[in-house]
Parts: C-alpha cells; sequence; structure tokens
C-alpha cells in the first residue's frame, strides 16, 4: 500500500520503477531515537550507580585464558546510549538527504543497545559468561536456520511456507525414532530430511497440484503433523519410551586449532555436527542461490514465471523440487530439538519455532545470509533470557520471553519497513 | 471467498484443465455438501489406518498375520468401530444413557465446545473476506480473558450489569488486540500473519505474568489460577445445573447472524468484501483500504475475544495460563470449513466441537489418543480444499462452487 499506488507515475519524468520514487523513509532514524532515549534513561541515567558489570570471557577448561571483563555498569551503559543517539542523529542527517543509513550502522546500533541493556541487567550480580552467551545463541539459532532457509528455498522458488513448524517437527520425531531403533544419532541425521521433505511434498502436492491457498495448506499441514506426531508419540512411543525414544545426542567435536582460539573458538568451532552442517547449508544455499545458473532459474519462476517458462523453465517441476528440498532442509534443523539437545521427543516440542522461522527468513529479506543474521539475534534473545533468568534480574522473565516477539512486531513494522517477497510468491501457476 | 477454484456454469461441458480424461464417463455430480460429506468419509478412513497402525492388540496378532489373518482383520476392526463409535457416543448420543438427560449429555457437551470455536471461526473467517489471514484469534482470546476475567473477579457491580460489563470488557480486549495487527498492517505494511503470531506469543507470556501477580492470584494457591468470577459476571446455564451449556453459545449464534448482516447487508461488509477481493478496485472506488483492515480487525478481534469471554465466565469460570487451549488454531480451520460464510462457520464449528468433545470422551473410554481428533480435522479441511483429490478418490463429479479456493494474499499484499 505504497504511496506509489494512489498516484499512478505520470509523464515522461515520472521514473519507472517504484523503488526510485519511494522518498527514503523517516522511520529509521526515529525509530533509533526512541530506542536510543529510552536506552540513555533506562539503563543509564535512572540505573543505580556505583555497580559493576562483569562478563567471564572463558572457561576454567580453556587453553587460553582470559580475565573476565567487569566495567562499571553505568558509565558504560551511559556510553554506548549516547553512541546510540550519535547513530541514530547521523542516520537522520543522512535521511535528510535522501540517502539510506548503510545496514552496518543499524547492526553497530542493535550491538551498542544490547550490551547497554545487559550492563544494566546484570549489574550488581554475579555476571554472565559472554562465552555461554554467544555458544547457547548460536545452537537456539540452529532449528530456526533451517527453518528460515527451508523458507528461503520453497519462497524464492514462489511457493509459500508456513509448513516450516509442521517440517520441523516431522524431523524431530522421525530423527528420534530413528536414532532409537537403530541406535546411532548420525542415522537419525539421516532420516530427519525425509520426515522433512515428505512433508515438503505434501505441500508441493497441494500447492502445485492442486492448487490450494498456499498459506492455508501450510496452516493446515502444520495441524496435520502436530496432530500425527502426538498421536504417534502417545500411542507408540510413551508406552515404549525405552525403545523408539532415547536417542543418544550428538557429541561436540571440537575442531583442532580454530576451536583453540579465546571465546570465538568456543562459540563457533566447539559444537556438534549440526552446527557444522549449518554453516555448510548457509553457504550452500546461498552460493546455489545467487552464483549459480540454478540459482537464476529458481529467482525467476518466483519473480516472473511466465518468463521463465517461456524461456524452457519448467515452472511447477522447479517448485515442486524446491519445496520438497526445502522440506528436506527444514527436517535436519528438527533433528536439532531431539538429537542436538534434549534427547527425546516430546508432543510439539518444535513449540512455534517455525513461525520465528519464519520471521527470521522474512526478517532476513528472503537471504540465506538476512536468514541466519535474524535467526541469529532470535537466539541470542532466547539464551539472553534464559542466562537472565539464573543471574535474576529487575526485569520478570515472561518479559525477557516477550522480547523476541516484540523486536519482530517492531522490525517488521519499524526499521525493516516494507519489505518485498518474491513478486510472484503465493501464486500458483498455471499455463495458459 | 473472491476466487473458486473452478466456476461451472453445467456441469456437462468445460471440465477444468486438471481433469484426468477417465472423468468423462458419466458418474455421480456432487455438490458441495455431499463433497463435505465424502472428505469427511475420507478423513475418517486415514484415521482408521492411523487407529489400526497404532493399536497394540493389532500388532501383536500381526505378528501372525499370514498364519491367521482373519485374527487381524478381526483386532483392526474392533479397534477401529470401538473408538469412532466411542467418539460419537461422547459428542452425540449416548444410547448407553439411563435417563434422557443422560442420552443428551454429549450433544450439550459438544455445543459447549463449539461455542469458542464458533466464535473465533467467525473471526477468522470475517478476516478472510476481507484478504486478511488472522492467526492472532488466540492471541485474542487471551487478552480477552484477561480482560474479562479481571472484570468478573474483581469489580462488584448489580446483576446483569455485571455480565454486560464483563462481556464488554473482553471483546474491547480482544478488539485491541486484533486492531494493533490491522493498524501496523494499514500503516507500516507489515503482514498480519507476522505480526498475528507475534502478538499471539506476547498475550501468552502476559497472562503467564500476570497470574504471578497478586492482583490475579487466587487465594490459597500457589499455581498460577485467577480466582473464580462472581456469580454476577456469570453467562448464566440454559439447561440448569447438570449441564455446562451457558449463554455464550446463543451468543456466538448471535455473533454468527451479526456477522452475517455485517457482510450481506450493511455498507461496512461491502466495503470489507471489496478490499478483500481487490483492494486496488477498492481503491479506485473511494473506499479506504487501511481504514477497513484497521476495522475488519477491530471486529475479528472482538469476535475471537468473544470466545475467550465464553470460556472464563461460561465453561471455566477463571483464568489460567491455558485458557486458550488452541482454539485460535482450531478456529482456522473452522473458519476454513465454512468457506468463510457464517453459516458454514456455524456447521464447522459444531462439527469440530463434536470432534472435540468427542475425543476426549474416546480417549478415555478406548485409550485411542485425542489427538486423533486433530488429524481428522486437518485431513478434513485439506480434502475439501482439494475438490480434484476427493473426485479421483471416489471418481465423482462435482458441480457448482466447491473448494476453499484462493483466500489469502501473499507477501506482497
Amino acid at each position: 500500500m505504497t504511496a506509489t499506488l494512489t498516484k499512478p507515475a505520470s509523464g515522461p519524468e515520472a521514473p519507472a520503477s517504484a523503488d526510485v520514487v519511494q522518498p527514503v523513509s523517516w522511520r529509521g532514524p526515529i525509530t533509533y531515537a526512541v530506542l536510543g532515549v529510552i536506552a540513555l534513561m533506562a539503563f543509564g541515567v535512572l540505573a543505580e550507580g556505583g555497580r559493576s558489570s562483569i562478563l567471564g570471557l572463558s572457561y576454567s577448561a580453556d587453553k587460553v585464558q582470559l580475565a573476565p571483563l567487569e566495567v562499571p555498569s553505568r558509565t558504560v551503559a551511559i556510553l554506548l546510549s549516547l553512541l546510540c543517539l550519535a547513530i541514530a542523529a547521523y542516520s537522520a542527517v543522512k535521511t535528510s538527504r535522501g540517502r539510506r543509513t548503510p545496514v552496518w550502522l543499524g547492526i553497530t546500533f542493535g550491538v551498542s543497545f544490547i550490551f547497554a541493556f545487559l550492563c544494566w541487567a546484570i549489574a550488581g550480580t554475579g555476571g554472565i559468561s559472554l562465552v555461554g552467551l554467544l555458544q547457547g545463541s548460536l545452537l537456539l539459532a540452529v532449528p530456526l536456520v533451517f527453518g528460515a532457509l527451508s523458507g528461503v528455498l520453497c519462497e524464492r522458488a514462489g511457493v509459500i511456507n508456513i509448513a516450516i513448524e509442521g517440517q520441523l517437527l516431522a524431523g524431530a520425531f522421525l530423527s528420534a525414532v530413528v536414532a532409537s531403533v537403530v541406535g546411532n544419532p548420525y542415522v537419525g541425521l539421516v532420516a530427519a530430511p525425509i520426515a522433512g521433505a515428505a512433508v515438503g511434498a505434501l505441500l508441493a502436492v497441494f500447492a502445485i497440484r492442486y492448487l490450494v491457498d498456499q498459506i492455508i495448506v501450510g496452516v493446515v499441514l502444520n495441524v496435520l503433523v502436530i496432530g500425527v506426531t502426538s498421536f504417534l508419540y502417545s500411542q507408540l512411543l510413551a508406552p515404549q519410551q525405552n525403545v523408539l525414544n532415547t536417542p543418544d545426542t550428538f557429541d561436540r567435536l571440537k575442531l583442532p586449532l580454530l576451536g583453540d582460539i579465546p571465546v570465538l573458538g568456543r562459540v563457533l568451532f566447539d559444537q556438534s555436527v549440526i552446527v557444522y552442517l549449518m554453516y555448510a547449508t548457509v553457504i550452500v544455499v546461498h552460493i546455489a542461490l545467487f552464483k549459480t545458473r540454478w540459482g537464476l532459474r529458481v529467482r525467476a519462476v518466483g519473480e516472473h514465471p511466465q518468463a521463465a517458462d517461456a524461456v524452457g523453465i519448467n515452472v511447477n517441476q522447479l517448485r515442486f523440487r524446491n519445496v520438497v528440498m526445502g522440506g528436506a532442509v527444514a527436517g535436519i534443523g528438527g533433528a536439532f530439538f531431539t538429537l542436538g539437545s534434549v534427547g527425546a521427543f516430546g508432543q510439539e516440542m518444535t513449540a512455534g519455532k517455525g513461525f520465528i522461522a519464519l520471521a527470521a527468513m522474512i526478517f532476513g529479506r528472503w537471504s540465506p545470509l538476512g536468514a541466519l543474521g535474524a535467526a541469529l539475534l532470535f537466539g541470542f534473545a532466547d539464551q539472553l533470557q534464559s542466562l537472565l533468568g539464573i543471574v535474576g534480574t529487575p526485569i520478570p522473565g515472561e518479559f525477557m520471553l516477550m522480547a523476541p516477539y516484540l523486536a519482530t512486531i517492531f522490525a517488521v513494522a519499524g526499521l525493516v519497513g516494507r519489505v518485498r517477497a518474491p513478486a510472484a510468491d503465493g501464486q500458483p501457476y498455471v499455463k495458459s | 471467498m473472491t476466487v473458486v477454484t473452478e466456476k461451472e456454469p453445467s456441469p456437462e461441458p468445460s471440465e477444468p484443465a486438471d481433469d484426468r480424461p477417465q472423468r468423462a464417463r458419466r458418474g455421480l455430480v456432487a455438490g458441495p455438501a455431499v463433497l463435505t460429506a465424502l472428505s469427511i468419509l475420507l478423513a475418517l478412513a486415514v484415521g482408521a489406518v492411523l487407529i489400526i497402525v497404532s493399536n497394540p492388540e493389532v500388532q501383536e496378532k500381526a505378528s501372525y498375520f499370514f498364519t491367521r489373518p482373519q485374527d487381524t482383520l478381526g483386532a483392526a476392526w474392533t479397534a477401529v468401530s470401538e473408538a469412532y463409535v466411542a467418539l460419537f457416543q461422547a459428542s452425540v448420543i449416548n444410547v448407553e444413557g439411563s435417563s434422557l438427560g443422560q442420552v443428551f449429555r454429549p450433544l450439550t457437551e459438544t455445543l459447549v465446545t463449539a461455542t469458542p470455536l464458533i466464535a473465533a471461526g467467525l473471526s477468522v473467517a470475517l478476516a478472510f473476506r476481507a484478504g486478511l489471514f488472522n492467526i492472532g484469534a488466540e492471541g485474542q482470546i487471551i487478552a480477552a480473558s484477561i480482560a474479562a476475567a479481571y472484570v468478573g473477579f474483581t469489580w462488584d457491580l448489580p446483576i446483569v450489569i455485571h455480565l454486560v460489563v464483563a462481556i464488554a470488557a473482553g471483546m474491547a480486549a480482544g478488539a485491541v488486540w486484533g486492531g494493533i495487527a490491522g493498524l501496523l498492517k494499514a500503516r507500516t505494511g507489515a503482514h498480519e500473519v507476522i505480526t498475528t503470531i507475534m502478538l499471539n506469543y506476547v498475550a501468552r507470556f502476559l497472562v503467564v505474568y500476570l497470574l504471578g501477580l497478586k492482583a490475579f492470584q487466587r487465594e490459597g494457591r500457589t499455581d498460577p489460577i485467577s480466582p473464580v468470577v462472581a456469580p454476577a459476571a456469570e453467562l448464566p446455564l440454559l439447561l440448569g445445573a447438570g449441564f455446562r451449556l451457558h449463554l455464550g453459545f446463543v451468543l456466538a449464534l448471535l455473533a454468527a447472524a451479526f456477522v452475517w448482516w455485517l457482510l450481506a447487508r450493511s455498507t461496512i461488509g461491502f466495503r470489507f468484501r471489496a478490499v478483500g477481493a481487490n483492494p486496488n478496485a477498492a481503491r479506485t472506488a473511494g473506499i479506504s483500504v487501511e481504514r477497513s483492515y484497521t476495522g475488519v480487525m477491530l471486529v475479528a478481534g472482538a469476535l475471537a475475544g468473544l470466545a475467550g469471554v465464553s470460556q472464563v465466565l461460561g465453561t471455566s469460570g477463571y483464568l489460567t495460563a491455558g485458557v486458550s487451549g488452541g482454539i485460535g488454531f482450531d478456529a482456522i480451520t473452522v473458519a476454513l470449513l465454512g468457506r468463510g460464510s457464517p453459516v458454514g462457520t456455524v456447521l464447522a464449528g459444531l462439527l469440530f466441537g463434536g470432534l472435540r468433545a468427542g475425543g476426549i470422551g474416546m480417549q478415555a473410554s478406548t485409550g485411542t489418543s485425542v489427538d486423533l481428533v486433530l488429524i481428522l480435522q486437518a485431513l478434513i479441511v485439506l480434502f475439501i480444499a482439494a475438490p480434484p483429490l476427493v473426485r479421483a478418490v471416489f471418481r465423482i463429479r462435482t458441480k457448482g462452487n466447491v473448494g476453499v479456493g484462493q483466500v489469502s494474499k501473499g507477501w506482497n499484499a
């Protein structure tokens, strides 16, 4: 519903593309400024002085020991808030000149804001471990990344994938059962994408073959998978818990050399196989989508299927394959719930993570790297919440739990502005 | 329901392109009602397969299937028939009841369960008609429950007035929760699917937080449970103390009548439908699309709010964290099955209410998990949404406007 729609461009001087006409939005600088003032007042000026915040930088078992970082809470929070406000001012200047604020500034803003908050939240407590915070964030982001990549694969080809939740859940279920029966979690990891792909195939059949509304199929498939897994859980798994639902979990694999880097080594290279698989998947999907002929075709089908068809691409076949592939990717993410963390399947254990993955995909503007970033942000918020719950903070845990969802609303409505999905996303293609 | 997958003026000539050649031969011609019935039948058949596969008795007998196949088949038949008979008896008529009240009690339980499904289903259906996908009924139900329960157990008002105020407070809270999503859509273009999902989570954590506060704690309890609402704020029982059926059911039916009037007879409803059919055309015709988005989500939120109100002021009488109990998500399937029409939504709500009520009875008496009901619900909607599939299975042809069609818009809408 942009302003450009109401005023059709007329005359030769009117630019053809809607993007050019659209003025740079003031939403960004205003949001920055409001958040900056909130940070300055709440975390700095109004906070209790004379306390310090401690961030642990290494575990006691690490080869390289770093002393924990101890800073005066209020001073640092004020400094970081001022940095936030400076960015807001710079962004305002940019906007007044009709320029966009660079992305890295937005990221800097986010990091400063979060650390200002962190300084305030952990002031006067025993502190939290930065390594634990980042390591946990990455781990919690794993299913979100796989789920969001599933969304990217489907939606770049023009099929809306609301069924990510169901694909994750199916992957979690089958991987747990297979890993338990075989007695090897790695076999379970092979089974997970099969379950996800099966859900993807159902989505493809109904959305592409029977032209059913894609959002509807997605929502209904979620209900179906929740129903089937819960039903089989209570009928089969629960009575035979020992045989069917006690998979081993993945061991941590510390990479040589890389794993010994202070802080980052622990965070990035001392993880289980599924995390390394996630790195690989993000890179592969990114390269495949933007650097290969296949990727060009996928994007063409998602943006303008008629044109793609005209040059000889089989639109519906490509969509079908992508949706099944997307399902498989999400299925791997599902294995994280059972083999990567809990070690047993539980009813509805994905608990809405598929929808968060969907939000991460949109937040990341339908790109694999953007989705990764957004998923990491959600993972960070989740992990921060659980760590702060342990050390005890001034704010109730429920509000911390709400934070990522509120942040998503903010992001979708405020900072990101109108995100643009692939043009043919959600529209079935019928060859005429 | 703007676009329907098929439009056939006469059943004879032009068949849609995706039809198989075998359809040329003459067969049964089925309308939407028959198609719905067949979809339910097909869903029950798939459900039967799941019951058979997961039944321990059948598994045991299947180990010697090739020597005595009749044992396996017999056990399978017993498992399926017992489960479905229990489902029926717990949702419609209990033939083993000793008194008339006992015989018809399951039917009243179905109505009780259907009440919030109808109200929330109307919320989703109305939003569909305006081209919006309201996944947020869950959050709207919670918001409404909080407000209605708070007014119900905190304030002290005379009889009738208390009930009216509590209902109004609940529906207003639901309207606000829905309206936020509508306003964000109108003002910023934020997609309602994302915002409503996120608002669901916010509401879910909000109710947990509030139940931890003194103002919402029941005296002498440590678990998160609110005080019981005052008798003056309770929805009166319709059939006396022996049955749980309360005034909420009547309110849900009135809401359905209201939605029918709104969509079919009012100017506002016409605007909603115009925006749903084609926002650009509506805008050209001078309709404010933005105002319609906000408006429709306000009304949808209030309708979902009615579902929450009927739960806390009627069925349960108090507020817990699980007050919505997935009603908001079931409401989506109800609205889809009802094809966006108020009458259809009521019927769909009754069917799924029956399945829900019956599923609990089925689990109690036969041990078949109540989750089977979720599977049946999803399959019914899936089959109804894809008429070609049902046609292919039953080898029939369909006429008239069948199928769920394209109701949602892509992210860019």
